[in-house]
C-alpha cells in the first residue's frame, strides 16, 4: 500500500514538473543578446586587468620564488658535498696523524728496548769481567797455595823429622839428608795427599 | 527561484543601466562573478607569491603547483616556443576554472555557461594563434592546410577539410565549455527540482544523484579549464612549430 502511494505519487509529480517547466521556459538565456556587449566589455576588462597583474607583477614573483628556492637547495647540497669533503679529508689527515704517532711510539719504545738491553749486556759485561777477574784471582791465590803447601809441609816435615830425630837420637842430623828422604817420601805419597 | 532549470543562466541588471553610445554595459550577475573570480583569482596568487620561504605554506603551495601543472602543460604541448605565451595561457585557465567553480556553489552564476563568454574567449585564441603563425611563417603558415604525404588527387578535398577544421576551432573550443557548464548546471538544477517536487517520501533518490551529480560536475569544472587550456597550447603550438 505505502509502495503503491510511494510510486503514484513520484508519477504523478512527473506531470507536476513537466507542466511547470513548459509553463515557464522561455528558451535559452544564454541565446539572448540583451546583455552580451556588456558582458563582452566586463570580460575584457576583468580578464586583461588579471592578465596585466598576473603577467606583470605575480608570475614573475613565482618563478623567482622558485628559482631561488632551486639555487638555494643546490647551493645547500653543494655546501654539504663540500664540507662532507672537508670532513673526509680531516678524517684522513687524523688517520695519518694516529698512524704516524704510532710508528713514533713504536720506534720510541724499540729504542728504549734496544738501549736498555744494551744497559743490561754492558752491565753484565762489566759485572762478568769482575767476577771472571775475582774468580782468577781467587784462583791464583788457591794455585799459589796449593804450590806452596808441599814446599811448606816439606819444610815441616824435615824439621819436624829432624827436631824428632834429635830428640830420639840426640844427635845432629844433617838437614839436607832429610830433607831428601821427605822429598822422595812426598813424591811417592803426594798423590795420595794432593789429589792430583 | 523559479523551478525553470534554465532561471540560473539568467543575466539581470545589478544596479543602474550603464550606456555608452548605443550599447548597454550595464553591471549585471555576470559582470560580478567576473570580477569575483579574477579578484580571487589575485588574491590566491598574491598571498602565494609574497614570501618566498624555503619550506612553502598551504597557499604558497598552491600557488607554486599552479604554475608548475600550467607551465609543464605548456612545455609539454607547445615546446619552449611558447613561454612568451605563458602569462595568458596561465590567465585563462585559472579564469575559466575560477568561473567553474564558482558557479557549483548554489546560487550562484557561472559566467562560463555563457555562450558569448566563451566564444569571445575562443575567438581571441583563434585571432591570436593565426597573427601569431602568420608572424612567425608568413604564408608560409598556410601549408599548415596542406598535410604532407597525402596523395595529389586527395589535396583539394583534404585542404578543404583541413581550412574548415581550422575554421571551426573558434565555435568548438567555445561550445565544449559552454555546452558542458550548461548541461551540468541543468541537470543539478532539474535534480534539485525533482527533490523538492517528489517530497520527503521520493526526493531521496534524486538527492543522491544531485550529490553524486556535484561532484562529477566539480570534475567537469576543472577537466573543462584543462581542455580548453591545452587546446589553446595545441593550437599554439600548431602556430609556433608547423609540422603538419
Amino acid at each position: 500500500m505505502i509502495k503503491k502511494i510511494y510510486f503514484q505519487s513520484i508519477f504523478f509529480s512527473f506531470f507536476f514538473i513537466k507542466e511547470a517547466f513548459t509553463a515557464e521556459s522561455g528558451g535559452m538565456p544564454q541565446l539572448n543578446p540583451e546583455f552580451w556587449v556588456s558582458q563582452i566589455f566586463w570580460l575584457i576588462l576583468t580578464f586583461g586587468i588579471m592578465y596585466l597583474v598576473l603577467s606583470k607583477l605575480i608570475l614573475p614573483k613565482i618563478s623567482n620564488n622558485l628559482e631561488s628556492r632551486k639555487s638555494q637547495i643546490l647551493e645547500n647540497i653543494e655546501a654539504a658535498e663540500k664540507q662532507r669533503e672537508d670532513s673526509d679529508a680531516k678524517l684522513k689527515e687524523y688517520d695519518e696523524i694516529i698512524s704516524k704517532s704510532k710508528l713514533k711510539g713504536n720506534s720510541i719504545f724499540n729504542q728504549a728496548r734496544e738501549k736498555a738491553l744494551k744497559d743490561i749486556g754492558a752491565k753484565r759485561e762489566v759485572l762478568d769481567k769482575q767476577i771472571d777477574n775475582e774468580i782468577a784471582e781467587a784462583e791464583k791465590e788457591i794455585d799459589a797455595l796449593r804450590k806452596n803447601a808441599p814446599d811448606k809441609i816439606n819444610k815441616i816435615a824435615i824439621e819436624t823429622s829432624s827436631e824428632l830425630l834429635q830428640k830420639l837420637i840426640g844427635a845432629q842430623v844433617n838437614n839436607s839428608s832429610i830433607s831428601a828422604i821427605v822429598d822422595d817420601l812426598s813424591r811417592r805419597n803426594g798423590d795420595k795427599y794432593y789429589g792430583n | 527561484m523559479a523551478a525553470n532549470p534554465m532561471s540560473q543562466f539568467d543575466v539581470y541588471r545589478i544596479g543602474p543601466e550603464i550606456k555608452v553610445g548605443a550599447f548597454d554595459i550595464s553591471f549585471t550577475n555576470a559582470s560580478l562573478f567576473m570580477i569575483l573570480s579574477t579578484v580571487s583569482i589575485l588574491l590566491v596568487f598574491n598571498i602565494g607569491s609574497k614570501k618566498n620561504s624555503i619550506l612553502p605554506n598551504k597557499i604558497q603551495l598552491l600557488a607554486e603547483l599552479s604554475y608548475t601543472f600550467v607551465s609543464k602543460m605548456i612545455s609539454d604541448t607547445a615546446g619552449s616556443k611558447a613561454k612568451p605565451y605563458f602569462a595568458f595561457i596561465f590567465s585563462l585557465f585559472m579564469f575559466v576554472l575560477f568561473c567553474n567553480m564558482f558557479g557549483m556553489i548554489p546560487y550562484t552564476f557561472t559566467v562560463t555557461s555563457h555562450i558569448i563568454v566563451t566564444f569571445v574567449l575562443a575567438a581571441f585564441i583563434f585571432i591570436g594563434v593565426t597573427v601569431i603563425g602568420f608572424i612567425k611563417h608568413g604564408f608560409g603558415y598556410l601549408k599548415l592546410f596542406v598535410p604532407s604525404g597525402v596523395p595529389a588527387v586527395l589535396l583539394p578535398l583534404i585542404v578543404v577539410i583541413e581550412i574548415i577544421s581550422y575554421l571551426s576551432r573558434p565555435i568548438s573550443l567555445s561550445v565544449r565549455l559552454f555546452a558542458n557548464m550548461m548541461a551540468g548546471h541543468t541537470m543539478m538544477k532539474v535534480f534539485g527540482g525533482f527533490v523538492i517536487s517528489l517530497g520527503i517520501v521520493g526526493g531521496w533518490l534524486p538527492l543522491s544523484f544531485s550529490v553524486a551529480l556535484t561532484g562529477l560536475e566539480i570534475l567537469v569544472a576543472f577537466l573543462q579549464a584543462y581542455v580548453f587550456a591545452i587546446l589553446t597550447c595545441i593550437y599554439l603550438n600548431d602556430a609556433l612549430n608547423l609540422h603538419h
